[in-house]
């Protein structure tokens, strides 16, 4: 790590003003990510400022319009045994559940895992190019080892993959993001939070610096009786996704009268296809219709020399997943997934 | 060495509260092995990957690799140091003995801070799941079968004191 200051704030205005000061002044919440990063030198700060005392953002509120607030520093681990959460969301509950370890779910916030880096392997080696982490320097994925990377949303200039589970199910559940900032407040939605690469992807999403994420809002909708996440990786835990699947149904007497289906692992930012969900809309969830709503969303999937199998994969697990969806029962361990 | 960056920091380590002057930078797991002394929570790979620097801090199971020593100030703090009540072991330092479940024994007190706080937590329900909510402590002997047998055995006897 780099020397640098620290000070700890008792509230947003105390935080904004802080790092508003200065480009190199860095928020630290629970730390899991950018104690990491600054570890590793891929990220400097001239100070750290600690928002963990500010309290009015630690809890879990139900919301006058039927949704529910996730307090941006709350927990990972309090999220997903929120009674509430379990209970309305289950979705996310399960997608939270099924990342990193229970160590750091304890200490990792719910704002923070908005804000995770990706954990591209030459984004995270300081001898390589990375236009992430140093902008014009390169690529060095694209024609190296690529197997965990990008087959969606993806450039020449960055093939790295966004991280998190838990956005992978905000994402599908239309979550907002409170945001506060030199200017005052604002509300995002989820889809327009995180950003594709494009030609600046050492930017990962819309908060600006100064800016802080204060809560995020859940709608009412929580796909409580039609919902799975299924994740695919290289051992049965503590790893990241291959392949990510979040699903979330609203059936009526047998019709799709809503569906929501947002892929993790798989590109810059979770991934969603209106068309898809569109195409689901009045029709029976029959696997014919769920494995054309798959190539909808797969359309325009590019791999590279060891990461093409993604492409199938998630095509399987989408169809996989949006079976299980109709029994969530059959997400336990050991239960097969039939139609 | 004291410098106008040093914070004041206060830390409640197994009892006893630790006045310390720590640079801002120095991670929770440095100050507990390094100022305080207590060396018996290990440096694995100081990235959060592999759970041997797991200790419990106000009453939760953490990695102290992640986390700062300045962020901790007032903290509550149990490292595998301070489970046994004097010379009477924990149920799961017990446990780890009688199932075998070490052998070069350097992840052992992560893999005990953290059943300790596994059982606290409650959401187990059964052998898969403990296995699953351990999976952040990695034993690279092997010895993970005997380590979950251990947590079991602690489970099913109704103690996680």
């Amino acid at each position: 790590m780099n020397n640098f200051s620290y000070t700890k704030v008792a509230n947003v205005n105390q935080a904004i003003s802080q790092i508003d000061a200065d480009i190199r002044n860095k928020i630290v919440a629970g730390g899991t990510n950018i104690n990491d990063l600054l570890k590793y030198f891929i990220t400097k700060a001239d100070k750290l400022v600690d928002i963990n005392a500010i309290t009015e953002h630690n809890s879990i509120v139900r919301l006058d319009n039927g949704g529910v607030r996730l307090g941006a520093l709350h927990t990972n681990a309090d999220t997903a045994y929120d009674p509430i959460i379990e209970e309305r969301y289950p979705l996310l509950s399960k997608a939270i559940l099924s990342g990193a370890s229970a160590q750091i779910r304890n200490m990792a916030t719910n704002g923070g895992n908005l804000l995770q880096r990706t954990r591209c392997y030459y984004f995270y080696d300081i001898n390589t190019p990375c236009n992430k982490r140093d902008p014009g320097s390169g690529c060095s994925a694209i024609n190296g080892y690529n197997r965990i990377h990008a087959i969606l949303g993806q450039n020449k200039n960055c093939i790295a993959v966004f991280p998190s589970d838990m956005c992978v199910a905000l994402s599908a559940l239309n979550a907002t993001v409170n945001i506060s900032g030199p200017d005052g407040e604002r509300v995002v939605d989820f889809a327009d939070f995180h950003r594709l690469p494009g030609d600046t992807p050492n930017i990962d999403n819309n908060l600006k610096h100064g800016e802080v994420i204060t809560s995020i809002d859940l709608p009412e909708k929580g796909f409580e009786k039609n919902y799975s996440y299924l994740k695919l990786r290289d051992r049965s835990s503590y790893s990241f996704a291959l392949v990510s699947v979040a699903t979330g149904f609203d059936i009526q007497n047998g019709i799709i009268k809503e569906a929501r289906i947002a892929l993790g692992g798989v590109a810059h930012k979770p991934w969603r296809v209106k068309e898809a969900e569109d195409f689901l809309l009045d029709k029976e969830p029959t696997q014919e219709n769920i494995t054309e709503a798959a190539n909808i969303i797969l359309k325009g999937a590019m791999g590279y020399q060891h990461n093409s199998f993604k492409i199938i994969l998630a095509k399987k697990a989408i169809i996989r997943n949006c079976i299980m969806a109709l029994n969530p029962e059959s997400q336990r361990p050991g239960a097969k997934a039939s139609l | 060495m004291k410098t106008s960056e040093t914070h004041s920091v206060i830390l409640n380590v197994n009892g006893t509260a630790y006045t310390l002057d720590l640079m801002p930078w120095v991670s929770l797991l440095d100050v507990l092995r390094e100022e305080i002394h207590l060396t018996g929570t290990k440096k694995g790979c100081d990235h959060g990957q592999c759970g041997a620097c797991t200790a419990i801090v106000d009453g939760k199971r953490i990695l102290t690799c992640l986390t700062l020593g300045v962020m901790k100030n007032g903290s509550e703090i149990t490292t595998i140091e301070g489970v046994a009540d004097g010379e009477n072991l924990h149920p799961l330092q017990k446990a780890f003995i009688e199932h075998d479940a070490f052998q070069c024994g350097y992840c052992t007190p992560g893999q005990i801070c953290s059943a300790i706080g596994l059982l606290k937590e409650g959401k187990a329900k059964d052998r898969e799941e403990v296995k699953e909510l351990m999976s952040g402590n990695l034993c690279r002997c092997g010895a993970n079968k005997g380590i979950i047998n251990a947590i079991m055995a602690v489970k099913e006897g109704g103690s996680d004191e």
